[in-house]
């Protein structure tokens, strides 16, 4: 897991330094050349990349680094270090995530079972019809949707915002949709395939009830697709999303991904990059140890 | 970890539950434990007494490293200088000096202190407060952009390159206490305006050493102006709150004010609307789109500040050496086409560059719309009818109303001169970087002025101004900037600025102005009053009055 960070950390270094314009390039140029000068040399601009790099991980220059788990002041937001900004921010974006998450598997999954057991039925095709709806419209259109009708025309929930339970609806189902959809058709994959395979034949020829059927045996193994993509999706929610934290004005991290890169500040976007490749590799890890747990077929050394 | 362990705990959880409905309630229980969880974070705290839509997230709050005017808003609700902004007109009023005078020969100023101004923490506020933080501004470790508004003090400039070491030697003195002498470079007429501006606020030193960048997180944090820092929660809000203590505090109108971070436009106007907040202010997240709708509506309230945009052309480049090109350029632009279908939000044509609103000043005349002309200057210079004109790129900063105005630029030069223009669109980074390094043939530009004087304008384009990149290097333009600014009777200055801005839009014309921005902002006028609307486009927050408490904000909390 360390060497993939790493690796990480250094790419994300060197494309985002070799990006065109810098962290201090505004409208206006500071007051003279040397002020110029002396706000890169503050924050070592000016050095060649591989010792910044070297000073970023902290085993050079003296100072706090990676290594310590200083990710380094932010450029942009020059009171506050990028630690700050995560520690802060973070746990917004998981709460959403988490949340949508939930909303995505308790609206998924039952639609997916539904669509299985009515296998080329018209409600199949209803079930389908909607997933597919779920994760064709983008969030960027749903959500001034909702929140022209349910916030703006009805009244029934606030426009935007963070803080109570109330504001808290409206971006999680925006959020949670379109992989509803997709957790739906895994779901409804898995489950369908399952049920004709031999251990249910099997099964059914030993006179278990289909109830027995679906949930004692067939369920555990179609969820699996399920389960392998609720890894990264996972990470991807809890990470935090510009859309949806934009348009409903949520304090999250998901803001500060874009921005960072669009303000080119290095220090941020660095450390942004490393929290989501550190969240992707656990959970991924957390997924192949569950497979093993659903299914006793897999089996870890 | 909550999640994580919502996740852990529900793997498993299809597992040990075999029977199907107990799987699922599993889920259940644990997404409702996770939405409890969340409930239980939710805050409650005090309503604010005004709640403003201020702009984008802040950079920072620090007054010497401020850039962004929004931001700077913010900054002057906390810190104040030894003059301030008076609400109504934005001229220099007396801020923790309450006097001064001024030598003859307009060099040397004495400011005398208030004896109760004081820190919001109690210690009182003195001069040397004034020399630390003027010195922190120009200190080379501090690195401020800003810090060009105190070169006008004298040795400032030399200080902060660091030829000069020693601060003793920048012309600014504590005499005693509450005494302050300021020597100046020359006669400034602007110099009290300055001292109203941010950058040359009185910041806490004792904190700014203890904590470091992060000084503003300090608690209790020590501010010079009318409001306390409550708390600043990022992209959520920034919280003030009236500082008991202040000189003035019988005239700051309410208790606690909200500063609500924007992102989007539409966001930011929903809001609003639905009284989640008294005012918007910023112009970036009012929906242009939108503005033709919300423009008849009696709480959209528009005025005149100073802010001009205009176009550089690049003179180290051929054929923009040529002042018959620049001109011929200049005269087929259609200023009040521009203004009137693609700004639309009140915006003047300019034909020169600093707006109209000046007491002090009124600009030359400048060209206005005259293809005929244009096209003989054009054939002069050796392109009779747009033949062999080399082609030519616009640099423009990515966004809507820039990418019309490129387009409608194109179509009106290619039209009526013939000439090929390319589009070049460049995400913000690097468009200020391609301008700053001179890598354009013509490039969108605006300015916005940051104290009551044309100087704030003028300056920027003698020969050495870090901020002129166009190449047009000219000495009459700068002894005529100097000479202006050395002129100690108004009328006499004018006539000698006005011989300088000719030559800049009229004569050499590195530049030409496009129009003048025109400000907008919304608050319900039988809610809120005490909002002016000034050149400066500044409000200060300790003069707005709720008059009535909104319902909508408190239902939310």
């Amino acid at each position: 897991m360390i060497p993939v960070l790493l690796i990480v950390s250094f790419i994300g270094f060197v494309l985002i330094h070799s990006m065109p314009g810098g962290p201090f390039d505004s409208e206006r140029k500071p007051a003279s050349a040397e002020i110029e000068r002396n706000l890169k040399a503050k924050f070592h601009l000016d050095e060649p990349l591989w010792k910044q790099y070297l000073r970023y991980l902290g085993v050079a220059g003296g100072s706090s680094g990676l290594v310590n788990g200083d990710l380094g002041p932010s450029l942009k937001y020059r009171n506050h270090t990028v630690n700050d900004i995560i520690r802060q921010c973070l746990p917004v974006s998981m709460a959403l995530g988490a949340m949508s998450f939930c909303f995505a598997m308790f609206t998924g999954i039952p639609l997916g079972c539904y669509m299985a057991l009515r296998r080329g039925e018209w409600g199949d095709h209803l079930g389908g019809f909607i997933a597919m709806l779920s994760f064709c419209i983008p969030n960027i259109v749903i959500a001034p949707l909702l929140i022209l009708w349910v916030a703006v025309k009805w009244h029934l929930l606030p426009v935007a915002l963070w803080g109570s339970p109330s504001q808290m609806i409206l971006p999680t189902i925006v959020l949670g949709l379109y992989f509803s959809g997709r957790i739906a058709r895994l779901m409804r994959e898995g489950l369908s395939t399952t049920l004709h395979s031999e251990f249910v034949t099997t099964a059914r020829a030993k006179g278990a009830s289909e109830s027995a059927i679906l949930w004692k045996h067939a369920f555990r193994l179609a969820i699996l697709p399920v389960v392998s993509y609720s890894g990264p999706l996972l990470a991807d929610l809890l990470t935090g999303s510009f859309v949806v934290e934009n348009i409903f004005q949520i304090p999250g991290i998901g803001v500060f991904f874009i921005n960072s890169i669009f303000n080119r500040d290095h220090t941020m976007t660095v450390g942004l990059v490393l929290v989501y490749a550190a969240l992707l590799l656990i959970l991924n890890m957390l997924v192949d140890l569950s497979y093993s747990l659903l299914d006793r077929r897999v089996r870890y050394e | 970890m909550k999640v994580l362990a919502s996740v852990l705990g529900k793997l498993p959880g299809t597992l040990r539950f075999k029977k199907g409905p107990r799987a699922l309630s599993a889920v259940a229980s644990v997404s409702s434990l996770v939405v409890f969880l969340f409930l239980g974070c939710s805050r409650s705290e005090p309503k604010a007494d005004l709640v403003i839509i201020n702009g984008a997230e802040p950079g920072t709050l620090d007054p010497a490293l401020v850039s962004v005017q929004a931001d700077s808003r913010i900054v002057r609700a906390l810190f104040e200088g030894l003059t301030r902004l008076d609400p109504k007109t934005a001229s220099a009023i007396p801020g923790l000096a309450e006097r001064w005078e001024i030598s003859p020969d307009g060099i040397n100023y004495t400011f005398h202190l208030r004896t109760n101004a004081v820190w919001s923490t109690g210690e009182p506020i003195t001069t040397a407060d004034v020399v630390y933080s003027w010195l922190r501004v120009l200190d080379p470790m501090t690195a401020s952009e800003y810090a060009g508004q105190l070169f006008f003090v004298k040795n400032a400039e030399e200080f902060s390159s660091g030829k000069l070491k020693n601060p003793a030697q920048v012309g600014v003195k504590a005499i005693d206490p509450y005494t302050l002498q300021v020597e100046l470079v020359g006669p400034t007429p602007f110099f009290a305006d300055l001292c109203a501006f941010q950058t040359l606020a009185v910041v806490p030193r004792k904190t700014i050493e203890r904590y470091g960048d992060r000084w503003l997180m300090a608690k209790p944090l020590p501010t010079s102006g009318p409001y306390t820092l409550d708390f600043w929660r990022l992209l959520d809000k920034i919280r003030v709150r009236k500082n008991p203590l202040h000189w003035d505090v019988a005239n700051i109108q309410n208790e606690i004010v909200d500063f609500l971070p924007g992102e989007s436009a539409m966001t930011a106007m929903n809001l609003y609307q639905a009284r989640q907040a008294d005012i918007l202010w910023d112009k970036n997240l009012i929906p242009a789109d939108l503005m033709d709708v919300l423009g008849q509506q009696p709480d959209c309230h528009r005025y005149n500040y100073l802010g001009t945009f205009f176009l550089r052309f690049n003179l180290t480049k051929k054929p923009f050496d040529d002042v018959r090109v620049r001109k011929a350029l200049a005269m087929t632009i259609d200023r009040k086409r521009i203004v009137e279908r693609i700004t639309r939000s009140g915006e003047e044509p300019a034909t020169h560059f600093v707006p109209g609103g000046m007491s002090i000043y009124t600009s030359p005349p400048g060209y206005g719309y005259d293809p005929d002309t244009a096209r003989n200057l054009l054939a002069e210079a050796g392109f009779p009818g747009g033949k062999k004109f080399p082609p030519f790129q616009y640099l423009f900063k990515a966004g809507e109303t820039d990418k019309k105005i490129a387009v409608e630029l194109q179509a009106m030069w290619r039209e009526q001169l013939g000439i090929p223009m390319e589009i070049r669109q460049a995400e913000s980074k690097v468009y200020y970087t391609s301008l700053h390094d001179m890598d354009y043939d013509v490039g969108r530009s605006s300015w916005i002025g940051d104290y009551n004087d044309p100087n704030t304008f003028l300056d920027m384009f003698m020969s050495n101004n870090g901020n002129n990149y166009t190449g047009w290097k000219n000495e009459k333009y700068d002894s005529l900037i100097r000479e202006g600014n050395r002129q100690l009777d108004p009328k006499k200055r004018e006539k000698i600025l006005q011989q300088a801005e000719t030559l800049l839009i009229h004569d050499d014309l590195p530049i030409t102005p496009i129009y003048f921005y025109s400000g907008v902002l919304f608050y319900r006028p039988d809610e809120v009053e005490g909002v002016y609307f000034n050149v400066l486009d500044e409000h200060p927050i300790s003069s707005i009055k709720k008059k009535k408490p909104t319902s909508a904000s408190a239902s939310s909390r």
